[in-house]
């Protein structure tokens, strides 16, 4: 928080209290909804190389995508009624 | 695999965990501590159960001129909190007995893109926007014809006794066998009769949802410029949004989709505006064939196009649009707390006579409300995806019971939604042309002929209602999506933008589900056509390699000419379509659910004799899904009255045709309608033949473990220790919280096994 020095007067206390579960809240619901959409896949992918096979080479964003995509062809899945 | 049995507490050395790594399950002393009742906790269910009480007896006993909808929403949630607290504790205890200490599919075979551990919250989102679609959607508001309290207890009563069951059990058991399908675990379990017939059972269950689904979008686009101009725009949008992905900013999933989301709104703004315009009128006023047949071509061309120009962008679209909209019209719902006029129940109920479809309460009420109290089609998705994203096994419950209470709550919503507009409008829009004529003049007399207490309409009503909505006509809009749309108008414009914008809110609503039921026409095809390519394969295996384009084109053309036919057949029916097609998609369904719960049965009578004893919370189901599709099939076969059994309706206008009759209408109507009942008589033959195989089969299965005493795992993996926890609900736990915080201090498991030697 980009406070100035010396910005702490008692009575703003429960203001910046404030703002900051609104930025918690609202990191909740960026957090929640760009993991269920799929936005952190390939981080999620990159992470999991990185810990578990450290010397594969690790695909750019763009070919993890392709990757993805030419699996889906290959593998199709129901959508429900 | 292995005979490591998962039963008998740590019989087996394999789920001895870590000792350097903070607990991995809650014990089970700290279970039994948790569940002992305390003088708040007695409080909260005491009043939950109170509320609900109050509730079912608004709906059911105290019959006042209208009743609010809160109740509705009182009586679902107060029965979905008990359920899931108490029914599915029950089943977690005695029939699937999850153990943390076992790790899933997702930390044994974790690659970072199929197999991933999920949060739990997420992956109830991703689940619940897999399981939900059109379905919940149109059922109810066909059904809401019996009045509103038979549709009610059943979405209610049954998501809580039979489809969460379903989706739970077949959730939990496909994820211990490392995210099996249910065909596999059918073929697993049942051997490979059993399962053949239940591929097959499902393919074709599969066409025949596809083409009916397909039914509903015609129905309500046809003669629809705006309708037809706002969901053509869903494709080069979509398009558009695959492009972005691909070339511009790969992996910006949440940004794209916010993107197409405004795009989308615009168009459904831009609709209006065209519809308005003569050359608009002139351009995308389709009558209901030519829309058939443009989707037919289009579902042709969107299974063969690569997965990311089109699929994948409108499934984000409407993931997002799916959650949004549960959410606004939840909340809507709440704040506008609509009073409703329609009956508990009528006449339709009892006769069998109704307009909207024929059948009496019991069995048709069952198999036309299928999704949001049953869904068969649930087992395909609770078995695949998510079993391999869950974090640990009694997630399960959250995630598959849970998962399909929501899916119920849309379907009460849809009820809810339907029935809030004025019953004789509702019978206008729901009857099909053949008796309405079509005008609002025969529409409203038609209507008031019904002789319903209460219903009187005008074709004044009419006319005016389908101008507020932009609409040409409302009358004879089959097929359950413009009603819908209509009480959703109803709801939404009190809430925001009042009457200038209903036709906003109805094109929007209509948008919301075209978007569903393409995504699910194009996925479905693909899956048919997969299938279909495998099952070719085994005579010649060139058509088991995907990549090979000739038996791609072969394969989706032969699925597409499958359920393109009945589409074909269902537009053109002179009995109207929907009420003589809809019984066949939820007889399928529900026979679909069936074949599910009958693999349940046999995977649960083969775990041994502890188990065995609760097994009528499978049969229970299974018996009733039995009956009713069973019951129903049969008197689509053999009933002796024109308007329900279809051989009956056929030999009728066979007469006419011998005879040169011309009272049911001109050589051309007669021939259609022989064809059409034929087609749809030798459906019912088949499904229910398939169905009592497959449930047979299970049956016998079951029977011969439980006689033998013999203990099975049926296919179920190895177990191995696991090295991870996360809390199992929603909110955590004391216990889960404690553990949670001494996880956090240690950081994830390092990675290999058993590392740290001490």
């Amino acid at each position: 928080m980009a406070l100035p020095q010396g910005a702490m007067v008692p009575a703003s206390r429960p203001a910046r209290a404030a703002w900051q579960r609104v930025r918690g809240a609202a990191g909740a619901v960026r957090w929640y909804v760009t993991t269920l959409m799929g936005d952190r896949a390939y981080d999620v992918y990159v992470a999991h190389q990185r810990a578990h096979h450290p010397d594969a080479e690790v695909p750019t964003e763009r070919q993890f995508w392709r990757d993805r995509m030419t699996e889906q062809d290959r593998n199709p899945g129901a959508r429900c009624c | 695999m292995t005979a490591v049995s998962p039963r008998g507490e740590g019989a087996d050395g394999a789920l001895v965990q870590d000792p350097s790594l903070p607990p991995v399950a809650v014990s089970e002393a700290e279970h039994e501590r948790e569940s002992r009742w305390t003088l708040p906790k007695i409080l909260l269910w005491a009043a939950i159960a109170l509320l609900g009480a109050v509730a079912w007896t608004m709906l059911a006993i105290v019959r006042g001129e209208t009743v609010n909808a809160i109740w509705f929403v009182f009586a679902a949630v107060c029965t979905y909190l008990i359920g899931y607290r108490f029914y599915a504790k029950v089943i977690e205890k005695y029939i699937l007995r999850p153990d943390d200490r076992r790790a899933t599919p997702a930390e044994v075979l974790e690659d970072g893109k199929d197999f991933v551990p999920t949060d739990r919250r997420v992956l109830y989102g991703h689940h619940f926007a897999a399981i939900a679609g059109a379905g919940p959607l149109v059922g109810p508001v066909l059904a809401a014809q019996m009045g509103f309290l038979p549709g009610t207890i059943w979405i209610i009563v049954g998501v809580v006794l039979a489809g969460a069951v379903q989706d739970y059990t077949v959730l939990f058991f496909s994820m211990r066998r490392g995210g099996r399908s249910i065909g596999q675990m059918a073929r697993d379990v049942l051997g490979k009769f059993g399962g053949t017939a239940a591929i097959i059972a499902s393919l074709l269950i599969m066409v025949i949802i596809i083409a009916i689904l397909a039914l509903v979008v015609v129905n309500a686009l046809g003669e629809s410029p705006w309708g037809v101009f706002s969901v053509g725009m869903t494709l080069p949008i979509a398009i558009f949004m695959g492009v972005y992905l691909r070339y511009l900013r790969p992996g910006r999933v949440t940004e794209v989709s916010l993107i197409g989301f405004v795009l989308l709104i615009a168009a459904i703004i831009g609709g209006g505006a065209v519809a308005g315009t003569e050359w608009g009128q002139a351009l995308f006023t389709l009558d209901r064939t030519t829309i058939a047949w443009a989707l037919i071509v289009y579902g042709f061309i969107a299974a063969v196009l690569p997965v990311w120009l089109l699929l994948a962008p409108r499934d984000y679209l409407s993931t997002f649009m799916k959650v949004g909209v549960i959410v606004m019209l939840a909340g809507a719902i709440v704040l506008v707390r609509p009073e409703i006029s329609v009956p508990a129940f009528t006449e339709f109920a009892e006769t069998g006579m109704g307009p909207v479809f024929s059948g009496t309460l019991f069995p048709f009420l069952f198999v036309t409300i299928a999704c949001g109290a049953l869904s068969g089609f649930h087992a395909l998705i609770s078995s695949g995806t998510t079993p391999k994203l869950i974090e640990k096994e009694r997630q399960t419950r959250f995630i598959g019971y849970g998962g399909m209470l929501m899916e119920s709550f849309v379907a009460i919503m849809a009820l809810v939604a339907a029935i809030s507009i004025d019953q004789g409008i509702y019978f206008a829009m729901n009857a099909p042309a053949a008796l309405t004529g079509g005008t609002v003049e025969n529409a409203a007399a038609f209507v008031n002929s019904l002789g319903l207490t209460g219903v009187h309409v005008t074709p004044e009503m009419l006319s005016s209602t389908a101008a507020a909505v932009g609409e040409e006509s409302i009358v004879s809009r089959t097929g359950g999506a413009p009603t819908l749309a209509l009480g959703l108008a109803h709801i939404m414009h009190q809430l925001i933008g009042g009457p200038a914008i209903m036709g906003f809110w109805y094109h929007f609503a209509i948008m919301f589900e075209a978007l569903f039921i393409l995504t699910a026409v194009d996925a479905g095809t693909r899956v048919a056509r997969f299938m279909l390519q495998d099952s070719l394969g085994a005579w010649m295996p060139r058509f088991r390699d995907v990549s090979w384009r000739p038996g791609v084109w072969i394969c989706t053309a032969i699925m597409v000419a499958g359920w393109g036919y009945i589409l074909i057949l269902g537009v053109t029916d002179p009995l109207g379509g929907i009420n003589t097609f809809f019984p066949l998609f939820g007889i399928a369904n529900q026979l679909l659910a069936g074949i599910a719960l009958a693999v349940v049965f046999a995977i649960v009578a083969k775990r041994g004799r502890s188990y065995v004893r609760w097994l009528w919370i499978i049969a229970v189901p299974l018996a009733f899904t039995a009956v009713i599709t069973i019951s129903a099939s049969l008197l689509k076969i053999f009933s002796p009255v024109p308007g329900i059994g279809y051989w009956a309706n056929n030999a009728k206008y066979r007469a006419a045709q011998a005879a040169g009759d011309g009272s049911l209408g001109s050589p051309e109507v007669v021939g259609a309608v022989i064809r059409n009942t034929a087609v749809q008589g030798t459906l019912s033959i088949i499904f229910v033949v398939l169905t009592v195989i497959v449930m047979a089969i299970a049956v016998a299965v079951g029977i011969r473990a439980i006689r033998t005493g013999a203990v099975d795992d049926a296919g179920e993996d190895a177990a191995v220790a696991s090295r991870r926890f996360a809390p199992a609900g929603l909110i955590p736990t004391r216990a889960e919280r404690e553990l949670e915080s001494r996880w956090q201090e240690h950081g994830p498991a390092p990675v290999g096994r058993k590392r740290s030697g001490h």
